[in-house]
């Protein structure tokens, strides 16, 4: 009822295939779209803008990244906070060394920099499937990480391994205030996202899919499998390394490998998993989930906790936010993303039973 | 219909003495056969004889030790699946092997990607070209989901169809990379006499509207008698019987192959 879309026909296949097919859809995006970029940062103090919304767009990128490899071409990695990393440290070699390059140009090369490094690593895809490739993937974690601290030229030989990026300046102008990087970071993480999207509907896109669902059958009607598999592996990095480098850049200011850990890893995978594989939406469900709930729970707790001990309440946190997960995955094994598509469909209906 | 009406061409596809072999194991012997254009060729036998071998080795999943295949009067020794593909040779499986996860008509369209030229940043940026290309393939597409009458399930998950659709959409995701050479892996097998009806339908007007050769493996002794120009019969990997549906069926060796002998 609600949600009625009858009387909405298509007469073109171009409007068929419009990522928003249906008008109430569309205009709700833009509705948050307008919000994101004109409400939030008039409204939110910096505390919001600085510690919530940029690391949760920035983590959303890198899910969606991984999202592209794991959700979308099956190929499970866990080296995700890796390609990061090399995102973050180019982007820092490239402002260093190469001062008269523009601040997005740096983000771009950097992002190209972790999808070279990121090709390396998807060569063992070609014949490791599944567990074994995961565990395969440990090792871009672990020499990344080893390597960055090794050697000193990557942090300018720094003492202590740690690189603070210059402040960012776009066009002459310096971004200074929170609201401003949550602008830049915003900006990017959508203009990304749109372009996501248009691949995994595109021809190549299929490509991914088919390779992940069926590849015997994907390599006889015509799809060069390992072609398909380090093109996946190629854009998935690149989006890793451009979250890196606004990590770096935008969220953190100061950052050593250590920021990238395998705990990193796992975190953007817990994304993926939570929010749903093969969904762009489900990047940033997920990506809200892990990043905002334990938040709530913290404002919950103090709201509601006044009896209960500082120690009891910050373990009755972890708890919840444990069990929730748990809930999620048992209520909807295909993620936040399934789950919103199924009430979108229950809505439609609402409140009739057929 | 006589072979004559539908124009039954020069030979298109040429099998010489392949031999195929899985370590100690031969799984075809020494096998040669020829498809003429425009032909429907039935190629039956027992379990086990060898059959789907044979199609894996015409489009390039296995690679022969022995022999040499000519395609278009382009003789090969061997190849690799996706060079098949873009020679115009699609096939479906004996075990459907749909994208499980993507919709019927995402699966069609993927049997098109062959045909998609605009590059991978195009299609990012879905500009020009690249919305134009998805747009034609996708009329395309449109007119196989309608020729196969499956209008109404183009958005579902493949996963979520019943059987006999979903072998439908699979000789759909073939004919939308219009071959010029269809292999079908027992296309009706656990079907009823309905959806048997159905597919034989389809192969036929497929032949006939498209001109497309169609190599086919089948057990259903009624369709292959029926539909085919031209059977082929394998045993333990040798070919025993070759020619007209009515030649073959009075041949000793096929009747001992399939009824066996007294000894």
């Amino acid at each position: 009822m609600i949600y009625r879309e009858s009387g909405q026909f298509k007469t073109s296949y171009r409007a068929d295939q419009a990522i928003f097919p249906i008008p109430q859809d569309r205009y709700a995006l833009f509705a948050l779209l307008a919000f994101a970029f004109i409400a939030v940062p008039l409204g939110a103090n910096d505390y919001w803008l600085g510690s919530i919304l940029i690391p949760f767009l920035i983590l959303s990128l890198a899910a969606l990244g991984l999202n592209i490899l794991t959700g979308y071409c099956g190929q499970l990695s866990l080296g995700s906070a890796a390609f990061m990393a090399v995102g973050a440290y180019a982007a820092y070699n490239f402002q260093l060394r190469l001062p008269e390059l523009p601040l997005l140009l740096d983000f771009l090369l950097a992002g190209l920099v972790a999808a070279a490094v990121g090709i390396v690593f998807g060569v063992p895809s070609l014949r490791i499937k599944g567990f074994y490739l995961a565990v395969a993937t440990l090792a871009a974690q672990f020499f990344i990480e080893w390597a960055l601290t090794k050697f000193g030229w990557f942090s300018n030989h720094s003492a202590s391994g740690v690189i603070s990026p210059q402040p960012m300046t776009i066009l002459g102008y310096t971004l200074t205030t929170q609201a401003d990087k949550y602008l830049l970071v915003l900006g990017i993480v959508s203009v990304l996202a749109l372009l996501a999207k248009n691949l995994v509907r595109s021809a190549t896109g299929r490509a991914w899919m088919a390779v992940r669902d069926m590849d015997v059958a994907a390599e006889v009607i015509g799809i060069r499998i390992l072609h398909t598999k380090l093109l996946a592996f190629a854009v998935s990095s690149f989006y890793c390394g451009v979250a890196g480098a606004l990590w770096a850049f935008a969220y953190l200011g100061t950052v050593d490998a250590q920021a990238f850990d395998l705990n990193r890893s796992f975190q953007i995978l817990f994304m993926v998993i939570i929010g749903g594989v093969g969904s762009i939406l489900g990047s940033f469900l997920g990506a809200a989930f892990i990043v905002l709930l334990p938040i709530l729970l913290n404002l919950l707790g103090h709201l509601f906790g006044g009896a209960v001990r500082q120690d009891v309440l910050s373990n009755l946190e972890l708890i919840t936010f444990g069990a929730l997960i748990i809930f999620f995955l048992i209520v909807e094994p295909h993620g936040l993303a399934r789950l919103w598509q199924i009430t979108k469909e229950k809505l439609r209906l609402w409140p009739f039973p057929h | 219909m006589t072979a004559t009406s539908r124009n039954i061409g020069s030979t298109l596809l040429d099998v010489r003495n392949i031999t195929l072999r899985f370590g100690g194991v031969k799984a075809l012997t020494d096998i040669s056969l020829a498809v003429r254009e425009h032909e429907i060729c039935s190629i039956i036998g027992p379990n086990g004889a060898g059959k789907s071998s044979m199609l894996n080795v015409i489009n390039g999943v296995y690679h022969p030790q022995e022999g040499q295949i000519t395609y278009r009067g382009v003789p090969r020794r061997r190849m690799k699946a996706h060079e098949a593909a873009r020679q115009g040779i699609a096939r479906t499986f004996q075990n459907i092997a749909l994208f499980k996860g993507m919709s019927v008509l995402d699966n069609l369209m993927t049997g098109r990607n062959l045909m998609m030229k605009t590059s991978f940043i195009q299609q990012a940026l879905r500009w020009g070209a690249a919305e134009r290309e998805e747009l034609e393939h996708r009329e395309k597409v449109e007119r196989i989901i309608d020729f196969l009458e499956i209008q109404s399930v183009r958005k579902t998950p493949v996963g979520r169809l019943p059987y006999g659709l979903q072998k439908r959409v699979e000789l759909g995701r073939a004919l939308a990379a219009e071959p010029s050479l269809l292999l079908l892996d027992e296309p009706m097998a656990g079907m009823n006499l309905e959806e048997k009806e159905d597919m034989c339908r389809f192969v036929l007007d497929v032949n006939d509207e498209f001109g497309t050769t169609i190599v086919l493996i089948e057990h259903d002794m009624g369709v292959v008698m029926d539909i085919s120009d031209h059977v082929v019969v394998l045993d333990y990997g040798k070919k025993i019987g070759d020619g007209a549906p009515g030649e073959v069926r009075n041949n000793p060796e096929v009747i001992a192959a399939y009824l066996g002998t007294s000894h």
